[in-house]
């Protein structure tokens, strides 16, 4: 099968520290590819110069077979995202947000509508339209970026940890919506997440990603066998060991503290 | 275009609903026009330089636009802290329209700021021909869009809101009380103070504002638009260059 995405001996250092370490991997047109690994492994930093937001350090990136370096426009019309981080904007409504991306990604007009109605009723934010998202909770705001993120109908998903924060109810709803989009669509879908036993149900494909190394690739099932484990979260332990991240948990925590802090405040 | 458009809009949008900052970002023009436009008119008077008020109500028009064009301009670190601005980002929209209408919607508000405070100096007894409102418009708008620029290209390389105090301190309040906004720069004016104000852009705009409402100036109207008009072209330019160039 033809790849979407080749990436060859990506790299990114800030300064001395080198974030993500001349990765290689390929993701399959079409189907669901989780991207996992612990905290501070670099999964974030590798979907920014995915998704052109950072320029690597060295190696390259084909997305559909252009490059986000080179050929910016191209690529960013291709893909669709929800960050790890929020990215809303707060002091809008949600159809002001949803209406928003629909022009900056020239949606056509007579689309606009319909396509963000049947959305937002489907992620069901649609009664709360016309409130303000700083009124939202933390998993509706979630849900909104998630239709959001496909409104201009891309052909790669970039999901950035999507469900953390959600519910059980709403993480299955939200999976089940974007297996069919996969397999109806053809749309392909690059995720990461802390849940391994989501990571085993929906993945197709699977990379490993530990201090910006690629440790392991496969399915869920392949990568089970070779480290003899029941569960994708046990292959995922015996892989990464089971030390905690110190150093970046804490650090991410405190980041995230900062932010609410800074939304409580304002 | 409707990127622009949107971009514009939302800055707009965004102005109208926070209805404390409005408020609170007149307190400061009408402490200037009660304070100092009452209390120092008298001396003033006495000195024999006319009416205080007329004076000063160009001036803390003009501050209004500054405090209100730099604001709008550093915002960009909010949308990159609140993560609005990756948003922006990844669309496939050129980064200059990105700048473009931001910086549009910013001065826009900023003009707007500056004439609810032409608004209220008339309460206090200022008086201008009405004929002279399209021309101060414009001007309003030159010094709204050259700040909103140069907020924005801070903005682009600042990290976080720590850098904005010093902003503050160290570049508009220096910009505000040295552009002859409060005093008026003649020939017993000190040589350096004269100096520092000829480089000082918002001394530039403040001019060309008292030389179209009161007909009072110091360098004279076309020059007042060509420095403003220079100096605004380069910070959008400086502004889009450093806004393109942002990593998050
Ligand atoms: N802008 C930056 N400047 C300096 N270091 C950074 C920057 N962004 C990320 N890092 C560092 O790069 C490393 C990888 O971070 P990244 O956010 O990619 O991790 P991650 O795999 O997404 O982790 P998590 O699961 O916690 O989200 C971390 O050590 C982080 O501290
Ligand atoms: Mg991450």
């Amino acid at each position: 099968m033809i790849p979407i995405i080749s990436v060859t001996n990506l790299t990114k250092k800030f300064g001395d520290m080198t974030a993500v370490d001349g990765i290689s991997f390929s993701v399959p047109t079409g189907g669901i590819f989780a991207f996992l690994g612990p905290n501070g492994a670099g999964k974030t930093t590798s979907i920014k110069m995915l998704t052109t937001l950072l320029a690597p350090t060295d190696g390259t990136i084909e997305i559909g077979g252009k490059s986000p370096q080179t050929d910016q426009d191209a690529v960013r019309r291709m893909f669709g995202i929800v960050f790890q981080d929020p990215s809303l904007d707060d002091e809008l409504t949600a159809y002001e947000n949803m209406e928003f991306h629909a022009v900056l990604y020239s949606v056509p007009v007579t689309l606009r509508k319909p396509r963000i109605e049947e959305l937002m009723r489907f992620v069901d934010v649609w009664d709360r339209k016309d409130s303000l998202v700083k009124t939202f909770s933390g998993g509706m705001k979630r849900r909104l970026e998630i239709a959001r993120g496909l409104l201009h109908h891309p052909q790669i998903f970039f999901l950035d940890e999507p469900t953390l924060g959600l519910d059980p109810q709403t993480r299955n709803h939200i999976w089940a919506y974007i297996q069919k989009l996969s397999k109806e669509e053809g749309i392909t879908v690059f995720f990461t997440t802390h849940y391994m036993e989501e990571a085993q149900r929906v993945a197709q494909q699977v990379a490993i990603i530990d201090h910006g190394h690629i440790i392991a690739t496969g399915t869920p099932q392949e990568l089970m066998t070779k480290t003899k484990s029941a569960s994708l979260e046990d292959a995922f332990l015996s892989l990464t060991g089971h030390e905690i991240r110190e150093e970046e948990a804490s650090s991410k925590d405190a980041m995230r503290n900062r932010r609410r802090m800074w939304h409580g405040g304002r | 275009m409707n990127a622009i458009y949107i971009l514009w809009l939302r800055q707009l949008k965004r102005y109208f609903r926070s209805k404390s900052r409005m408020v609170g970002s007149l307190g400061q023009p009408i402490l200037f026009l009660f304070a100092l436009g009452f209390g120092m008119g008298p001396v003033y008077a006495k000195a024999g330089q006319g009416n205080y008020l007329q004076f000063l109500v160009p001036g803390v028009v003009s501050m209004g636009i500054l405090f209100t064009a730099i604001f709008s301009g550093v915002e960009v670190i909010w949308d990159k802290q609140f993560g609005f601005l990756k948003e922006t980002l990844v669309a496939p929209v050129s980064r200059l329209s990105i700048m473009f209408g931001r910086t549009l919607g910013g001065a826009t508000v900023a003009v707007l700021q500056g004439c609810i405070v032409l608004v209220l100096s008339m309460l206090f007894g200022f008086r201008f021909p009405i004929t002279a409102l399209p021309m101060a418009l414009v001007c309003m708008f030159f010094i709204a869009l050259l700040f909103t620029a140069l907020g924005t290209a801070l903005a682009s390389v600042l990290e976080d809101m720590q850098g904005f105090q010093l902003i503050m301190n160290f570049l508009v309040m220096p910009l505000f009380f040295l552009s002859g906004a409060l005093f008026p720069i003649n020939d017993n004016t000190p040589q350096v103070l004269k100096l520092i104000t000829a480089f000082d852009p918002l001394a530039y705009g403040v001019d060309g504002l008292r030389d179209v409402l009161i007909g009072v100036t110091h360098f004279g109207l076309p020059l007042d638009m060509a420095v403003l008009s220079l100096v605004t072209v380069l910070f959008v330019v400086l502004g889009s260059y450093l806004f393109s160039k942002i990593q998050i």
